[in-house]
């Protein structure tokens, strides 16, 4: 009797009403604070801030985007990125973590479109939450500039209206890498790759390694291992390849499982056994120092840090970075700025008068737009004029003991049109096709 | 033959890090039957706590087994006080729930500390790999091995020598095997279950920092680092029975050959060639490799 | 039913789909996902009156979603309901035929073969390259029995398909709690000997539980697929089990009810969260756990209760 009379008490519905509307009532309302809409342009800034991806690529990025606002701001960038904000508008930023499920990532999204109505949105790390967000932003109509993902398949599914990538997607990554390698060691007749089992290291792997097969045909593969994402331990690994016979080991690691990998294998000398190829090596040379063994071949995912021409522009970047963080920026760190000025000039060449441009009207003027950044020049060439090439560059990596700093040497440079594949070419049939078109 | 020899020697490094990051967890859990999700925060800690002993000591000229020490006794104080907070301050609330809610207080525990490792050292990432260099290796036919990783499987073996001689010999020893044993029994002999309760959950925080002030050499000490070790020290408790030393020795060893064999042999399945093993044990032993199948309760 | 909770649900419903056309899209889009991972908790806590907490569900979730992903992109099928039926039927069928292993399994070995299973099914994803490995996939966009509606419009039907999938799951579930192999469910947890000696097969009664709590799960997976409209291995990994299990706890076992409303306050406080503190969200979340599980023995769905209580103590 107690159980009935309690359970058929009224006002349940409206109890649940409340609490549903209470709950969404906590969502934060920072929009209505906004100035006047022309005053100040609105940008979320998405990037990993916690988790294993936020040292090497999260936290560079933010710091990027922090540095080029404050200084875009203050209009003290170089000429001719001179104008204060964005075309005389003050930038406000907001900071979002990527981490997360992708339903998370979507809905942060969301968020930061809808609920705070940014102008647009400047992020992601992740190839995953490219891809996720991408349809996303397409049905919003919410401009977008991914900044570090590498995945081509964004611009290949099909064409896009309001999504752009400044900086060129991974696949020239590893066709330069495959050109610098047998331009500087034609006597190989093996090599290994090791890279984690998830969608960047099995891209990097299979590019390479189709790479190789056009290029030189003789060479072959010998081990190919997939540890796990940030597995920590490679041991393993080490010893099956201290027992394999190759000259040149490919890795497309980053940071925290590079940096482990290189501790382990130094520990047991493989790297006097064979020649290192990181294709994401810059990263992580300003921790490693002298641990990072001479004679390894550094990429930086483009003409970035060391890699970069030099420029006023790139002198300027990496003194504001290096006063303000205390090291050099690496490529993350680039990849943000080069986004956040591409962004800049399409909003400045769309600004007519004085009132704020709408976006269809940023997105027509940011449609393979050319430009001059600290990392060279880069040309949305592809994609329909919404995915970036530039030229880019392999070095080698030698630790100066005099200096005490890190240096890179022995610079081979690529131009853009021999490592990215034509427009309306897919970049995996690009490849396996022997990259017809290639002006080298 | 050189293959058969590098698996034995992998798995067996393999195994001694399994063993070391496992055996806290299922001692907290033999005892307490709590699934102890903040293993990996005091994982975190500990690594973190010899990445900064490392910072402060090595460099500077000193002996370097003063930095061995140095490592390990940060790590380890860090774990008790971890230990001590967390037992003192939250488990002790929740004593006697159902397993999944004390799983879920040690879920929510971990998330908090995993920002506060924010808190205290930043986002950055911490390098420690001066043991791990200047400990050396030696050349064995085609093979290089590190002294380092010998030196892990030395002290795995120990720790699990310690373990048993522990558990079985000395009188803290007994009362825990009567507490795992049958906990109500226990405490109407007599036995301060509160006090055994707190004493066995720092010494698990204890053992996952020392996990990882051992690992933290050989890796780069980053944001996340916990979260990898949880479901691999789940995996290696599982499979050699929940709560069960021997049994975590075992499964350690059985994972820990395995992995290797798969790397040398078939590396397309490393990534799930854990959970496979797993999946098979448990259908083949329900309840693990050490534990009986409890007695049906009327 | 009793009539009082026949009310509170439909005033519940009737305020949810109201809110559907009142509320910004944001919102809208969030508590379609809440929604969404509220079936899969509502699954969790089928089994949870059976004492038994499934650290793998992601399982189900991931299989729902690919489901639905892989038959939108190369079977040509667009319709939302039949996409969400295969997607609940396909992780319902796998929970049949593995559920007779996993029948005889309880406490943590339940917990633990249930990982273990989730997590050879994240690493055969991650191995498929030509599911875009840990990339995942875009997932088509959804019609609704010929009714194709774009951005704003989509994303409202979307949410009024999760509200009615929802509601229809709340209806059957609550009819199942009060079936006798429902009510069965809490004999069980306690002694399942004394069930066997009443001559029911314990198994059977937890292979069912397991069979309704994967189709449960692979709705769930197959309508967040549809609203976030990408799938990714990451789906099926421990962490997002372990949510899960996570918004079960905070809701409580108590009602059919609490399932939504604890999985809507989860995703409300996780986004609010990101939004404060970016970098030290973790801490709110933990937080907000622990405080719950401390002070709220049974959870957000105990509220409900003690509201009761406090308005019986004041109308004698």
């Amino acid at each position: 009797m107690m159980m009935l009379l309690r359970r058929s008490a009224p006002g349940h519905g409206y109890f649940w009403f409340v609490l549903f509307g209470s709950l969404l009532g906590v969502a934060p309302t920072q929009a209505q604070n906004t100035a006047p809409p022309g005053a100040t342009v609105k940008l979320g800034i998405v990037s990993f801030l916690t988790g294993p991806a936020a040292a090497p690529f999260g936290i560079p990025g933010r710091n990027g985007a922090e540095i080029m606002i404050e200084a875009m701001n203050a209009g003290k960038v170089p000429a001719p990125f001179d104008k204060v904000g964005f075309g005389g508008s003050t930038i406000e930023s907001k900071y979002i973590d990527e981490t997360g499920s992708t339903a998370n990532v979507v809905t942060e999204f969301r968020n930061l479109v809808q609920r705070d109505q940014v102008d647009a949105v400047v992020g992601y790390v992740s190839s995953g939450s490219c891809l996720a967000v991408t349809p996303v932003a397409e049905e919003l109509k919410a401009l977008t500039v991914f900044y570090d993902c590498g995945t081509p398949r964004i611009f290949e599914e099909r064409p896009r209206a309001y999504v752009f990538r400044v900086s060129p997607h991974a696949t020239m990554d590893n066709v330069a890498a495959a050109r610098y390698l047998l331009a500087k060691k034609s006597d190989i007749t093996s090599y290994s790759g090791l890279n984690q089992n998830y969608a960047w290291g099995q891209d990097s792997w299979r590019d390479f390694a189709a790479a190789m097969q056009v290029l030189a045909p003789k060479i072959v593969v010998d081990k190919a291992l997939f540890p796990k994402l940030f597995a920590g331990e490679y041991g393993t690994e080490i010893s099956t390849l201290l027992t394999s016979k190759s000259q040149v080991l490919h890795t497309s690691f980053y940071d925290g499982d590079l940096e482990a990998f290189i501790y382990q294998e130094q520990a047991r000398a493989l790297d006097k056994r064979m020649t290192i190829l990181a294709t994401t090596g810059e990263a992580a040379i300003w921790r490693l120092r002298d641990k990072m063994p001479s004679g390894t071949i550094i990429g930086a995912r483009g003409a970035n840090g060391p890699l970069a021409p030099d420029s006023e522009l790139n002198r300027w970047f990496q003194k504001i970075y290096s006063d303000r963080y205390g090291t050099p920026p690496t490529y993350p760190a680039y990849q943000m700025a080069m986004s956040l000025l591409g962004l800049k000039l399409a909003y400045e060449k769309a600004k007519t008068g004085e009132a704020k441009p709408i976006t269809d009207q940023v997105a027509a003027a940011f449609k393979g737009i050319e430009f001059e950044g600290p990392s060279g020049s880069v040309k949305l060439a592809i994609g329909d004029g919404h995915q970036g090439i530039s030229e880019t560059a392999y070095g080698t990596y030698r630790f100066n003991k005099e200096t005490n700093e890190p240096e890179i040497v022995d610079i081979v440079r690529f131009p853009a049109e021999c490592v990215n594949p034509p427009a309306g070419v897919n970049a995996d049939g690009w490849i396996k096709g022997g990259m017809k078109g290639a002006k080298c | 033959m050189l293959n058969a020899f590098a698996v034995l020697i992998d798995g067996l490094v393999y195994a001694a890090y399994l063993f070391i990051v496992a055996i806290g967890l299922t001692l907290i859990f033999g005892v307490m039957k709590i699934l102890n999700v903040a293993h990996g925060s005091f994982f975190t800690f500990g690594a973190y706590g010899a990445a900064s002993a490392v910072g402060i000591y090595f460099n500077r000229g000193l002996p370097e087994a003063g930095g061995y020490l140095l490592m390990v006794v940060l790590a380890m104080a860090l774990g008790l006080v971890l230990g001590l907070i967390l037992e003192r301050g939250i488990m002790r609330w929740v004593y006697g729930r159902d397993e999944v809610v004390m799983a879920l207080v040690t879920y929510a525990a971990f998330l908090i500390l995993e920002d506060v490792v924010i808190l205290i050292w930043g986002p950055g990432s911490y390098a420690a790999y001066q043991p791990l260099l200047s400990a050396g290796n030696i050349e064995i036919g085609e093979l290089i091995l590190s002294n380092y990783d010998l030196g892990l499987i030395a002290v795995a073996a120990m720790l699990a020598a310690a373990c048993y001689w522990g558990l079985k010999f000395t009188r803290y020893g007994r009362l825990l095997t009567a507490v795992i044993f049958d906990r109500e029994t226990a405490a109407a002999f007599g036995i301060n279950v509160r006090v055994v309760y707190t004493v066995t959950f720092v010494i698990g925080a204890m053992l996952g920092a020392l996990g990882g002030a051992i690992m933290a050499p050989k890796i780069a000490v980053t944001l996340g680092i916990g979260v990898e070790v949880i479901v691999l020290a789940f995996a290696v408790v599982a499979i050699g029975g929940m709560g069960s030393i021997e049994g975590a020795f075992a499964g350690a060893l059985i994972v820990g050959i395995c992995r290797a064999a798969t790397v040398h042999l078939f590396p397309q399945v490393e990534l799930f060639v854990i959970y496979a093993v797993m999946a098979l044990v448990l259908m083949i032993r329900p309840y693990g490799l050490f534990v009986r199948a409890q007695p049906r309760k009327i | 039913m009793v009539r009082g909770d026949r009310i509170a649900a439909g005033s519940a419903f009737l305020a949810a789909a109201v809110a559907g056309f009142m509320l910004p899209d944001w919102i809208i889009s969030l508590a379609t996902i809440a929604f969404a991972n509220g079936l899969v908790v509502l699954g969790l806590i089928v089994m949870w009156r059976a004492g038994l907490v499934s650290f793998g569900q992601a399982l189900y979730y991931c299989m729902g979603g690919y489901a639905v992903a892989l038959i939108g992109r190369w079977g040509g099928v667009t319709d939302a309901f039949l996409l969400v039926l295969v997607g609940g039927l396909s992780a319902a069928g796998i929970s049949f035929v593995i559920g007779f292993l996993l029948a005889r399994y309880r406490e943590i070995f339940f917990a633990m073969l249930s990982l273990a299973l989730s997590m050879i099914l994240y690493g055969l994803l991650v191995k498929t390259e030509s599911l875009g490995s840990t990339d995942g996939l875009n997932v088509i966009v959804p019609t609704f029995l010929g009714y194709a509606p774009h951005q704003e419009k989509l994303i409202v039907a979307l949410y009024f398909l999760v509200l009615v999938v929802c509601a229809t799951a709340a209806l059957l579930v609550g009819a199942y709690f009060r079936s006798l192999a429902g009510a069965l469910a809490i004999p069980v947890r306690d002694n399942e000997l004394r069930v066997e000696f009443l001559g029911m097969s314990v198994s059977r009664l937890i292979h069912t539980k397991l069979v309704i709590s994967a189709l449960l799960a692979g709705t769930g997976g197959a309508l967040a697929a549809l609203a976030v409209g990408h799938v990714d291995p990451n789906m099926s990994y421990w962490t997002t089990s372990g949510e899960f299990v996570f918004i079960t706890i905070l809701a409580g076992a108590g009602s059919v009810g609490a399932a939504f409303v604890g999985s809507l306050a989860f995703e409300s406080v996780r986004s609010f969260a990101f939004a404060m503190l970016p970098q030290l969200w973790e801490i709110l979340l933990g937080s907000v756990l622990l405080l719950t599980i401390l002070f709220l023995p049974q959870g957000l769905g105990s509220l409900i209760e003690r509201l009761h209580w406090g308005r019986e103590a004041k109308a004698p």
